[in-house]
């Protein structure tokens, strides 16, 4: 007993390292079976405030270019109201547009500023200044005045968390300009958080460069038809049938200010109904 | 002592704000990003006992975790470096020296030593870190050039650092 515990004693250091890097390991672990526990990360009311205080005076800097942003948006929404507002039919050259009562009023969006952001990192996540108290729901879609985001993974009190699209796991619901088909977006193995890829473009399919690339819609997470990128370069086969394409992101990442959380109101009809399928195998 | 106690608690509070809020967003592409946090835990006095080596290094790792969002990595990769830090010690400095509360700062070691300490506790840092963070070995190359190359990046801004607070060794008798 008494040599056991001088063992003990005298390689103390290796036994407290196997003690402590242990406990890290499991905490690890954890974090992948359980989402990571809510206390421990950016969308904890404590580091969320930190975060939103340093990113209050950061926002100075970037403000010309938000409002030039948010000016250009609203020239783009002005043009579409016009659409609408014109009573004058004999000038309208084309056929008034069907407005589907149901579609129109399927998507809120919410204003959120970002408080933090990662871009150098192998998984970068956003976290919002918005939360369960404003009404944020696990999965919503994130988008910008430019383009896509990401979804929103946690939700705390007044913050939640968005898994960027600059993350391994994001994959999104692309359709091209010219044609029907769609691909998934997903930001692949870039270092650069400027490019992203679409794969699973069928072969043969002609995709010309700087082509424009938006959301499809089939994803719950976006309204269908929001930009994402523009086509740099074509025909990187990954062998089969399917071609990828590498697409510069028309969202700057690194400068992101303002952003809208996206609600889809009918998001748990079409989850409901698409868990039947599973079902039945 | 108690001054002691004070430099640490600035060192901490320092280089914690300088990390998580600045050296966070420095990065060349997503190969490197400097780590100068280390520091926390590499200049605590030379004496201090094991457990509570592990326990601040633990601590310290928890907190860059909250604010990186991957929890329990960066607190895996301190406390494997406080573990070499105890093995290094162990092999180069003397005995009155490894129970003394001196710390192991440049004006008091000599560069050479305090180069390869700084050094080589980052490769262990930086190597549990990417590691833990990749999960795999699928990327090997991609992971052991982000490594090395953190390594020399957290080495410059640390030798900065010590070069910034640096102070001529006192005469003790």
């Amino acid at each position: 007993m008494r040599a056991l515990w001088l063992f003990l004693r005298r390689y103390n250091a290796f036994f407290w390292f196997i003690l402590f890097f242990g406990f890290s390991l499991v905490l690890v672990v954890l974090k992948n079976n359980y989402q990571r526990s809510s206390a421990f990360n950016s969308s904890n009311a404590l580091v969320g405030e930190a975060y939103a205080r340093i990113n209050s005076w950061k926002s100075y800097l970037l403000l010309t270019e938000t409002n030039e942003n948010l000016a250009k948006e609203n020239a783009q929404l002005r043009n579409n109201l016009q659409y609408f507002t014109t009573h004058d039919t004999t000038r309208m050259t084309t056929v008034l547009p069907k407005i589907d009562s149901a579609q129109v009023s399927r998507y809120d969006f919410q204003v959120a500023k970002v408080t933090n952001n990662s871009v150098h990192q192998k998984s970068n996540y956003i976290t919002l200044d918005k939360g369960l108290a404003d009404g944020v729901e696990k999965g919503m879609g994130v988008i910008s005045s430019n383009g896509v985001v990401g979804y929103v993974l946690h939700v705390s009190k007044h913050f939640c968390t968005v898994q960027s699209l600059l993350h391994p796991d994001t994959k999104i619901s692309v359709t091209l300009d010219s044609t029907d088909v769609f691909g998934s977006l997903v930001w692949g193995n870039n270092i650069d958080y400027r490019l992203a890829m679409v794969k699973d473009i069928p072969n043969h399919v002609k995709v010309k460069k700087g082509e424009k690339v938006y959301t499809s819609g089939f994803s719950e997470h976006f309204p269908k038809g929001i930009y994402v990128g523009m086509v740099m370069e074509t025909g990187i086969t990954s062998g089969d049938s399917f071609l990828d394409l590498r697409i510069i992101l028309s969202n700057d990442f690194a400068k992101l200010q303002q952003v809208y959380i996206v609600k889809d109101i009918y998001a748990k009809e079409k989850r409901e109904l698409e868990a039947l399928n599973q079902d039945n195998g | 002592m108690g001054s002691i106690l004070f430099f640490n608690i600035l060192r901490f509070v320092a280089l914690f704000i300088l990390q998580v809020f600045l050296f966070k967003n420095i990065g060349y592409y997503n190969l490197a990003t400097p780590f100068p946090y280390i520091l926390i835990i590499l200049l605590l006095p030379i004496g201090i006992p094991n457990i509570v080596l592990y326990t601040l290094a633990f601590l310290t790792g928890l907190c860059v975790d909250s604010f990186y969002d991957t929890l329990g990595i960066h607190a895996a990769a301190c406390v494997s470096m406080a573990f070499f830090r105890i093995f290094f010690f162990k092999i180069t400095l003397e005995v009155d020296m490894v129970e003394s509360y001196l710390t192991p700062l440049l004006g008091e070691m000599n560069f050479k030593w305090f180069l390869s300490y700084v050094f080589f506790s980052a490769l262990v840092h930086h190597t549990v870190l990417y590691f833990l963070e990749t999960f795999n070995f699928h990327q090997l190359p991609y992971t052991l050039m982000s490594i090395g190359l953190s390594c020399i990046f957290t080495l410059v801004i640390s030798l900065i650092f010590s070069f910034l607070f640096y102070k001529k060794k006192k005469n003790r008798s």
